[in-house]
């Protein structure tokens, strides 16, 4: 986890990735290197792929054409899925976390069984080490206590963080969050973003869906605006983020934020009147 | 004398009349409920297999199971019981009555515990799948962890009805010379000629057993809503 940005290879290495539904293209000619430690912020207008670019990383959906390198090896999407699922599938999945807009926890299980499952079941830890990662991360975010409660009695907030835990049991070397706030009450937004953040400091490589501008802005090293399923603009978030070049991305710019803190920037064009 | 005109004494001398045939009766019934758990036992089998071939993303295996449910569902279970006492002798295959009963029934109660176990399998939410898939499990690791206990809350009440029926269908085995509780009251009736005595006694032990698997499936559902 304290592997910072820097030389060697990137982490993931996408080139001319593409992904069609159908007829209907969905992504075009994506190409992206993300190096070791890097935080990058997705953002884009509903529908331009966003979330089928993180779904191809892990294979939760085949890509249409394109080649995919994790940590310098290539990522074999072209094999169908046998009968059995694709254990070397399987074992970039261990390597890649994934959280999502609805958390997805298991309502069967307790808090402390959504977290060591995986690691029981897919990495083959012994129950009283798993447990003991569990507790150990379900304290860091100040949930220890609710770890035999189930996922329901908690907070929206709390059920997305416990999320996030249970995709860090498997001690990952990237994660992909997809839109993980989007779900949640203003007031629970907050707790979620500052554990991402944490994550963030502590080095861990993390690609993230996003409408929440000020965390792309000071937390992400990135910033990737895409469109209709085309990398429109990218570079570090600050200059993408309050200094677009692209026409598509000021005019999405103008619009989320608008939306946002409307009042102020209203008040600041008239002002300039 | 004045009692032995009363109901009272109508009722007893009712009683002592069939009496006698209560024993067997007795066994008769066990039998059908034992065919009843092997049939049930069966139906689970089929019906889980079908489920998940039914919902496979190869045609191969979907196919046959589409084709197994709409013949068993578009054709009398009388029929498909004959099919397999009366007619596979006649291509070599001969079983006892004991095992043809239980496998066309089997067979049977499967379509329909199939679409049973399909629909409780498809309310669940994609998500559920997904974050196991996305964690590096198995598909089938995912589906016997993540998916199927989730299901099992959906799938025991219909589930429970699909047993009493299947208990109520094994009194078509009479036609295959079972002699189970149906065929039992039959024979009875045939040497007595007392045939409403008999189906009344024949119907209450039906209820009987109806009613005791329904509330051992009560039971289950208790338990299973407890653990969330
Ligand atoms: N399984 C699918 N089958 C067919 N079309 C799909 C499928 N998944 C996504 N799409 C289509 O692909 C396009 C991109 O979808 P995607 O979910 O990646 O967008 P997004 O950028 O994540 O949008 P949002 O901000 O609304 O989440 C949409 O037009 C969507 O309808
Ligand atoms: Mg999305």
């Amino acid at each position: 986890m304290s592997a910072m940005a820097g030389g060697g290879d990137p982490l993931l290495r996408v080139r001319d990735l593409r992904k069609s539904f159908g007829v209907h293209e969905v992504l075009a000619d994506i190409s992206l290197d993300v190096a070791r430690g890097e935080v990058i912020a997705i953002i884009g207008a509903s529908g331009s792929g966003k979330s089928t670019l993180l779904r191809c990383l892990n294979l939760l959906e085949r890509p249409s054409g394109g080649e995919i390198f994790y940590a310098g090896e290539p990522v074999d999407w072209r094999r169908p899925p046998g009968f059995f699922g694709d254990p070397a599938v399987q074992r970039l999945r261990t390597r890649i976390g994934m959280v999502f807009q609805s958390y997805n926890l298991w309502p069967h299980m307790t808090v402390l069984e959504n977290v060591i499952e995986a690691p029981m079941r897919v990495k083959g830890l012994p129950r009283r080490e798993a447990e003991e990662r569990a507790t150990y991360l379900l304290g860091r975010i100040g949930l220890a206590a609710k770890r035999d409660q189930h996922p329901f009695t908690l907070s929206g907030g709390q059920q997305q963080r416990v999320a996030i835990v249970r995709a860090l049991a498997m001690e990952p070397e990237a994660m992909l969050f997809d839109e993980v706030t989007s779900a949640l009450d203003p007031e629970l937004v907050g707790e979620v973003l500052d554990l991402m953040a944490s994550l963030a400091v502590d080095g861990m490589t993390m690609l993230v869906v996003t409408h929440e501008m000020d965390f792309a802005r000071e937390v992400s090293t990135r910033t990737i605006f895409i469109d209709a399923g085309r990398i429109a603009e990218q570079g570090p978030s600050v200059e993408v983020l309050e200094r677009p070049v692209n026409e598509r991305t000021r005019r999405f710019l103008d619009r989320v934020l608008h939306r946002r803190g409307g009042v102020d920037r209203e008040a600041a064009v008239d002002d300039g009147r | 004398m004045m009692d032995a005109d009363g109901p009272v004494a109508a009722a007893i001398a009712w009683w002592v009349s069939i009496e006698d045939y209560l024993p067997s009766f007795l066994d008769a019934a066990w039998l059908a409920f034992q065919l009843t758990l092997v049939i049930i036992g069966l139906t689970w089998v089929f019906g889980l297999v079908v489920a998940l071939a039914k919902t496979s993303r190869y045609r191969v295996i979907r196919w046959p199971a589409e084709l197994y449910v709409w013949f068993i569902r578009g054709t009398p279970t009388l029929i498909q019981v004959f099919i397999f006492y009366f007619g596979l002798p006649q291509i070599d295959i001969r079983m006892s009555p004991f095992a043809a009963g239980c496998l066309a029934l089997g067979l049977n109660g499967g379509a329909y515990v199939a679409e049973i176990i399909r629909g409780g399998l498809l309310a669940i939410p994609k998500g559920q799948m997904e974050s196991a898939i996305a964690l590096g499990m198995s598909p089938w690791t995912a589906m016997g962890r993540i998916i199927l206990p989730q299901a099992i809350r959906i799938i025991i009440p219909p589930l429970t009805n699909e047993a009493a029926t299947t208990l109520k269908n094994t009194s078509l085995l009479s036609t295959i010379t079972l002699v189970e509780l149906t065929l039992h009251a039959q024979l009875i009736i045939a040497a007595t000629y007392r045939p409403f005595d008999f189906y009344i006694i024949a119907a209450i032990l039906y209820l009987i057993m109806t009613s005791v698997l329904t509330q051992i499936a009560a039971w289950l559902e208790r338990r299973y809503q407890l653990r969330y």
